[in-house]
C-alpha cells in the first residue's frame, strides 16, 4: 500500500467546476450505467477533472461527490486509493518512468538518472522552469518495448538515457515529439521486422466465408461416450462372497 | 511453429488498419448471425470442447465458466465484464489486441454475452492505457454505427457495450476487485462465495473474462472446437499470445501454439538470449507472480499450464521475462517484492504487513546485510502469507520469493557471506586506524 493524502489546505484552490464541454461529457458518462448506479462514473469523472486541472483538488472531490450523490468520504477514498490521481500539482509534462523488473532489466536506471539530472533530483518535484516533474511508476504494460515512460496520454517506448534526454529537451523547446517506439519498430513486433503474420492471404479478404459455422456432431457428446456397456458391467461387478465369510 | 493461417490475431502488430472494413477483410464479423443461431447452449458446448482455458492467468476452463451463469434471465439482468486491466509485470498482450485488433474483442463480447444471456457488457481498461482505450472506443462506435451491436442490431440480440476505465491499481485485475471498482468503490476484493456468477456486478449474475479469452471465441466457433483443440497438447489446447521481454535480442509479442518449448520460443521469435543460450540465468515464465526457473529447467520445459505447474511454476499470463547471467537476480526479485508492497490493497493483514516486511528483508539481502537464518525465516513468513488472504495477491507476492530461495539459495548465502566479510574487513580497518 502507499500512503496518500490530499495536498495541504494552503495550496488547495477555492472552488472547482467542470467546463461546459466536460459537464456535458460527464452527463453522458453517468448515463452509461444503470439508474441508481451513477457512482460507477466516479473514476471517469475524477480523471476528467484531473485532465482539466492537472491534479485532484479538495473542491473537485466535493463537486464530484455532489454530482454523483455520493458521500464525500467515498469519493475521497477513491481519489486516495488509485495512484493515477495526482493529489498535488505536477509539471505540465509529468514524466512517469516504469521501473518494474522487465523495464529495469533493460536499463530503466539510466532513464531515471536522466530525469534526476534534467528535471529534478527528487521525484514529485517540479523542475525549475515549471514545465516538468517525474516519478517512478509500476509496470505500465509495454514490457516488450522496455524501457519505456509515459508522458500525458502517450507511451514512449524502446528508450535509453540519451533518447530520454533528447525527448525532454525537445519537449522543453516546444518541439513535436513522436510517441511509441523510438527505435523504428511499429509496435510489439521483433526489431528488424515481423517474422510472423506475413501471409498476405490473411488480409486480402479471401478468408471471408471460408469457415462455415457448424454445430458439433451429436455423436461426440460426453454423455454417449460414457454409457457403460454390458461387458464393462460384468467385469467390474464384485464377486459375491458367501454369507458369513470374513471381510 | 504455428502457421500464419492458424493465428487468430492477424493484426497483432498493427501493420493493417484496426478499422471495421479492414477487420472484416481479416475475417471478423463474418456471418456472426450464424454463430448466434447456434443458440447459447451450443456455443457454450463448443467452448467447452475447444478446451480453451482462461487467458488471464488462472487457466480456468472458459466454457465451464460460461456455463455457471443462470440459464434464464430472472428479475436481475446478466452482465459480461471483460477484464482489460492488464497490469501483471511482463504482460502486454491485451494492449495489442485492443489497439490493433479491437474488433476481435467487440465481436467476442457480443458472442459471449449472447451465450450468457447478457444484454450489457463493460470492458474495464486499465487507466494508463489511454490510447488503447480510445482505439477500443473507436471500434465500439464503428460497430454501433454499422448496427452490429446496440439496440435492434442486425444480429437480433439487443446488446450494449461500454468501455470503462480504472486509474492505476494492479489489484483491480482481480475479478471481484474489478467489480468493486466498476461500482465506483476502492478496488478491494470480495470474499467468495458468493461467486460473481450469482452475485456480481450490482448484485447481478456476472462473468468476468480476460480480453484474450473473449477475443478468441468467435474464431473458435467459426472454425470449430476441433480445430482449436487440435493445436497444442491435451488439456492445454489452442494458441496463445506470448510476451517475451528482458534479456533477449529482440523482445516481442507473438501468437504461438500452447506447449511450445521455451527455448524454441526464445530462439525462433526473439533472436535468442542475449549472449547465447548458455548466457541464460533464469526465466520468469508467466508474469511477475510465478516462481522463476533456472536455466537447467528452461532447457527442456514446455510452455503450457500443466508443464509449468509440474516444475513448480505456472503459465500465468504467458509473459516470459528472461534474465541473462549479468542479472542481479536477488535485486530483480526484490523489485517485484516492492511492486507487491506498492499494490497491496491493504484489506488483509498478512498481505498488507507481509508484503512490506518481505520487501524490507529482500532489500537487505540485495546488499547481503542479513543473517543466513533469515532466508528460512523469509521462506516461513512467505508461507504464512500465501493462502491466508482474500485474493491471490498474497500468493503472488510470496511465490517469486519462494522461487528465488528454491533455486538461488547459494547465491543469497554467498551475498551474505561476502557482505559480512567486507563488513568485518572494514571493522579491522577501522581498528587499525
Amino acid at each position: 500500500m502507499s500512503l496518500r493524502r490530499l495536498a495541504p489546505p494552503e495550496i488547495q484552490p477555492a472552488s472547482f467546476a467542470f467546463s461546459a464541454e466536460n459537464a456535458q461529457w460527464a452527463r453522458e458518462t453517468i448515463a452509461k450505467y444503470p439508474p441508481g448506479r451513477q457512482a460507477s462514473a466516479v473514476i471517469s469523472l475524477l480523471w476528467r477533472g484531473q485532465e482539466q486541472e492537472g491534479w485532484v483538488t479538495h473542491p473537485m472531490i466535493e463537486s464530484v461527490a455532489k454530482m454523483l450523490s455520493m458521500p464525500f468520504i467515498r469519493v475521497l477514498e477513491v481519489a486516495t486509493f488509485y495512484t493515477m490521481f495526482n493529489l498535488e500539482p505536477v509539471g505540465k509534462y509529468l514524466v512517469q518512468v516504469c521501473t518494474t523488473t522487465p523495464c529495469w532489466l533493460r536499463g530503466s536506471d539510466a532513464v531515471v538518472a536522466v530525469c534526476k539530472t534534467h528535471i529534478h533530483p527528487h521525484p514529485h518535484s517540479i523542475s525549475d522552469d515549471g514545465k516538468f516533474s517525474w516519478m517512478e511508476v509500476e509496470c505500465l504494460g509495454a514490457c516488450v518495448n522496455a524501457p519505456m515512460l509515459q508522458i500525458g496520454s502517450d507511451f514512449y517506448e524502446d528508450i535509453d538515457g540519451p533518447i530520454t534526454e533528447q525527448l525532454i529537451a525537445d519537449l522543453r523547446a516546444g518541439k513535436a515529439v513522436k510517441p511509441g517506439p523510438q527505435n523504428g519498430r511499429t509496435s510489439s513486433e521483433p526489431e528488424g521486422g515481423a517474422l510472423t503474420l506475413t501471409d498476405s492471404a490473411l488480409f486480402d479478404g479471401s478468408i471471408i466465408g471460408r469457415y462455415k459455422v457448424q454445430a458439433p456432431q451429436p455423436a461426440l457428446t460426453d454423455a454417449e461416450a460414457k454409457k457403460p456397456t454390458q461387458a464393462a458391467s460384468d467385469r467390474e461387478a464384485p464377486k459375491q462372497k458367501p454369507p458369513g465369510a470374513a471381510t | 511453429m504455428l502457421a500464419d493461417k492458424d493465428r487468430i490475431f492477424t493484426n497483432l502488430y498493427g501493420f493493417q488498419s484496426p478499422g471495421l472494413e479492414a477487420a472484416k477483410k481479416r475475417g471478423q464479423w463474418d456471418n456472426t448471425k450464424a454463430i448466434l443461431e447456434l443458440g447459447p447452449e451450443t456455443i457454450v458446448d463448443i467452448m467447452k470442447k475447444s478446451g480453451l482455458r482462461g487467458r488471464g492467468g488462472a487457466g480456468f476452463p472458459t466454457g465451464l465458466k460460461w456455463s455457471f451463469m443462470p440459464k434464464e434471465i430472472k428479475e436481475r439482468p446478466h452482465y459480461l465484464v471483460v477484464n482489460a486491466d492488464e497490469s501483471e509485470p511482463g504482460t502486454c498482450k491485451d494492449r495489442d489486441i485492443m489497439r490493433n485488433d479491437p474488433h476481435t474483442l467487440v465481436e467476442g463480447c457480443l458472442v459471449a454475452s449472447f451465450a450468457m444471456r447478457a444484454h450489457a457488457c463493460y470492458i474495464y481498461v486499465r487507466g494508463e492505457f489511454i490510447r488503447e482505450r480510445e482505439a477500443l472506443q473507436r471500434a465500439v462506435d464503428e460497430a454501433y454505427a454499422a448496427k452490429l451491436i446496440g439496440k435492434n442490431n442486425i444480429h437480433g440480440w439487443d446488446f450494449d457495450l461500454y468501455v470503462h476505465h480504472g486509474a492505476g491499481a494492479y489489484i483491480c485485475g482481480e475479478e471481484t476487485a474489478l467489480l468493486e471498482s466498476l461500482e465506483g468503490k476502492k478496488g478491494q476484493p470480495r470474499l467468495k462465495p458468493p461467486f460473481p456468477a450469482n452475485v456480481g456486478l450490482y448484485g447481478c449474475p456476472t462473468t468476468v473474462n480476460n480480453v484474450e479469452s473473449i477475443a478468441v471465441a468467435p474464431t473458435i466457433i467459426r472454425r470449430g472446437a476441433g480445430w482449436f483443440a487440435g493445436i497444442g497438447r491435451p488439456n492445454n489446447t489452442g494458441t496463445k499470445v506470448f510476451c517475451i521481454s528482458g534479456h533477449v535480442n529482440k523482445p516481442c509479442n507473438v501468437e504461438e501454439e500452447m506447449g511450445i518449448p521455451l527455448r524454441e520460443l526464445i530462439d525462433r521469435h526473439c533472436g535468442g538470449v542475449r549472449g547465447g543460450w548458455d548466457n541464460l540465468l533464469a526465466v520468469i515464465p508467466g508474469g511477475a507472480s510465478v516462481p522463476l526457473l533456472p536455466k537447467s529447467i528452461c532447457d527442456e520445459v514446455l510452455m503450457d499450464f500443466d508443464s509449468l505447474k509440474n516444475v513448480q511454476s505456472g503459465l500465468g499470463t504467458a509473459a516470459v521475462i528472461v534474465m541473462d547471467k549479468s542479472t542481479d537476480v536477488i535485486k530483480a526479485i526484490q523489485r517485484l517484492a516492492y511492486f507487491y508492497k506498492h499494490e497491496s490493497c491493504g484489506q488483509c493483514t498478512p498481505c498488507r504487513e507481509g508484503t512490506g516486511w518481505m520487501w524490507r528483508v529482500m532489500t537487505r539481502m540485495v546488499k547481503g546485510d542479513a543473517k543466513v537464518s533469515e532466508i528460512d525465516l523469509l521462506q516461513e513468513v512467505s508461507k504464512e502469507i500465501e493462502g491466508h488472504t482474500i485474493c491471490a495477491l498474497g500468493d503472488a507476492a510470496a511465490w517469486p520469493i519462494q522461487g528465488l530461495i528454491r533455486h538461488f539459495r547459494p547465491e543469497i548465502e554467498k551475498r551474505i557471506a561476502d557482505y559480512s566479510l567486507s563488513a568485518s574487513g572494514s571493522v579491522v580497518a577501522d581498528a587499525a586506524e
